[in-house]
């Protein structure tokens, strides 16, 4: 192997620990990705349609988690939140925890994206025209049926760039929940160069797994705003 | 002007001259210099709770201060505690400024050129496990499927997943791991048992519903050391009667129970030993 130690492929603890770390990234992903596009769609439709009060605590919930480190916020829920939970509910005496490591990090990263995906549909739907708004009522719309069927799916086809750029950012910050031992592709790796001293060996590794993830994503994700787009709007 | 240069000249000198002058006129025999001058100069830590460290008074105590006493009391002469540190503690014993060493200082092959270590060992570290005293752990087997917190890096991890079938969640730093474990994500902590020992001798409030209820793993001795020249000599000779009469006696196991470290088999087993050779 030319002096590097590539124990991956000798070893099946180190293997079996990778692909496990592979499953886990994967679901931190997967269910953050669309715990985060629900969270955008609701928000959107709130400041859309909701009153003033809807409207200011959705601003304050975007505040708070986009103008605060996702480290903090997943320690936040970690070592803070949820001990005072299961306080709460069972008892200082008897801590059990309500959630587990990896339903904190799914939480904490549903949210920190969430508020990044409510300005991106934001943006999207103020890209609708006023002129398409008002077809709708005049065909006698209510708002939630403009919004549903109208204003929905045209902002969804305008914002796929920048959601493309956040919903990559978010695979790529999963590796946060190294922090409160989930075991994902990071935690995994350095268990193993922390054993067999291949440190490089294994960041290359990291990489190649993380191009290729983030790379089939993208490219996924292009072709759905392809087929999506609306002849003559836009240049995709 | 002249005469600070030549001030300066003869410090420097004295500098570089006094280890070699010390190692010169060390005595060879080292029983012997205690005998006549009354004081047996012992090194012990001052930052390992408990076997070395401050009280509030500022006094060195606990297990490893409490052994030299009783070396002291067996020569009849009085004792002298030096705090050494684990970076000084064997140049402390080269260069004679003490008798010798009780410093949690664990047996290895490098240490063996430098060192003569007394023969047997009077204590063991090795991989332990705090856990509730609720979950009533009795094997190690019984942590099979069960989330143990740990230390990334640690090199019982993959061990303690491979043998025992424990699902390891290891976090950045022992604080993380404390923590984790206090707010009961994980049924225990695996991390060395003296430091485990450290945490539940500490009459800490918060580690009073928490033990160490499971046999030491993968154990490395502690050693009382001497200069290697010292090792067959009469000074020798008495430390080593002097531990051997230790196990035989229950002193260390009387001594472990009294600074609140878990019972270790170590002792237990040195302690059969020593009887079965009587």
């Amino acid at each position: 192997m030319g002096g590097l130690n590539f124990s991956l492929l000798h070893d099946p603890f180190d293997a079996a620990l990778f692909v496990q770390g592979m499953r886990y990234t994967l679901w931190l992903s997967a269910a953050s990705i669309a715990g985060s596009l629900a969270v955008g769609a609701l928000g959107a439709w709130l400041q859309f349609a909701g009153g003033r009060c809807t409207r200011r605590a959705v601003a304050a919930y975007i505040a708070v988690f986009r103008n605060t480190p996702p480290l903090v916020q997943l320690y936040f829920f970690y070592f803070a939140l949820g001990p005072s939970l299961s306080a709460l509910v069972h008892g200082a005496a008897h801590p059990q925890p309500l959630l587990g490591n990896v339903t904190w990090a799914i939480v904490s990263l549903t949210l920190y994206a969430g508020a990044f995906n409510i300005e991106i549909f934001r943006a999207g739907i103020e890209a609708v025209p006023a002129a398409t708004r008002e077809a709708a009522e005049a065909l006698g719309l209510n708002p939630r049926q403009t919004f549903r069927h109208i204003i929905l799916p045209l902002a969804c086809r305008t914002s796929m760039a920048g959601l493309n750029n956040n919903l990559v950012n978010l695979i790529k910050t999963t590796t946060n929940a190294f922090a409160i031992a989930v075991p994902e592709v990071l935690y995994a790796a350095s268990q193993i160069w922390s054993e067999h001293f291949n440190t490089l060996e294994m960041m290359l590794v990291l990489l190649a797994f993380y191009m290729l993830l983030v790379g089939l994503f993208s490219a996924a994700m292009q072709r759905a705003e392809r087929r999506l787009a609306v002849p003559g709007w836009g240049q995709a | 002007m002249k005469r600070i240069w030549k001030a300066l000249c003869l410090c420097l000198l004295g500098a570089i001259a006094a280890p070699a002058l010390a190692q010169a006129v060390k005595p060879a025999a080292v029983l012997e210099r205690v005998k006549t001058s009354g004081v047996l100069r012992v090194g012990t830590k001052t930052d390992y709770r408990p076997f070395g460290f401050l009280d509030p008074a500022g006094k060195i105590v606990g297990l490893e201060p409490d052994m030299a006493a009783n070396l002291a009391k067996r020569l009849n002469v009085k004792l002298e505690l030096v705090p050494v540190q684990t970076s000084n503690r064997i140049e402390f014993l080269q260069q004679g400024r003490i008798d010798v060493m009780i410093a949690t200082l664990g047996v290895n092959d490098a240490r063996r050129k430098v060192v003569g270590y007394i023969e047997p060992f009077y204590y063991a570290s090795g991989t332990s496990l705090l856990a509730r005293k609720s979950a009533a752990f009795k094997r190690w087997e019984d942590l099979r499927g069960q989330p143990v917190c740990g230390v990334s890096g640690a090199y019982h991890n993959r061990p303690l997943a491979q043998k025992y079938g424990a699902k390891i969640v290891a976090f950045p730093s022992s604080v993380e791991a404390e923590n984790a474990l206090l707010t009961g994500s994980c049924v225990g902590y695996a991390e060395d048992s003296t430091l485990l020992g450290a945490l539940l001798g500490s009459d800490d409030a918060k580690w009073a519903a928490f033990e160490a209820p499971l046999p030491v793993q993968d154990l490395l001795p502690w050693g009382i050391a001497v200069m290697p020249d010292e090792l067959d000599s009469d000074w020798g000779d008495f430390l080593r009667q002097s531990v051997r009469d230790w196990h035989r006696s229950g002193f260390l196991i009387a001594l472990e129970a009294q600074w609140k470290l878990p019972a270790s088999d170590f002792l237990a087993r040195q302690q059969a030993a020593a009887q079965a050779a009587q």
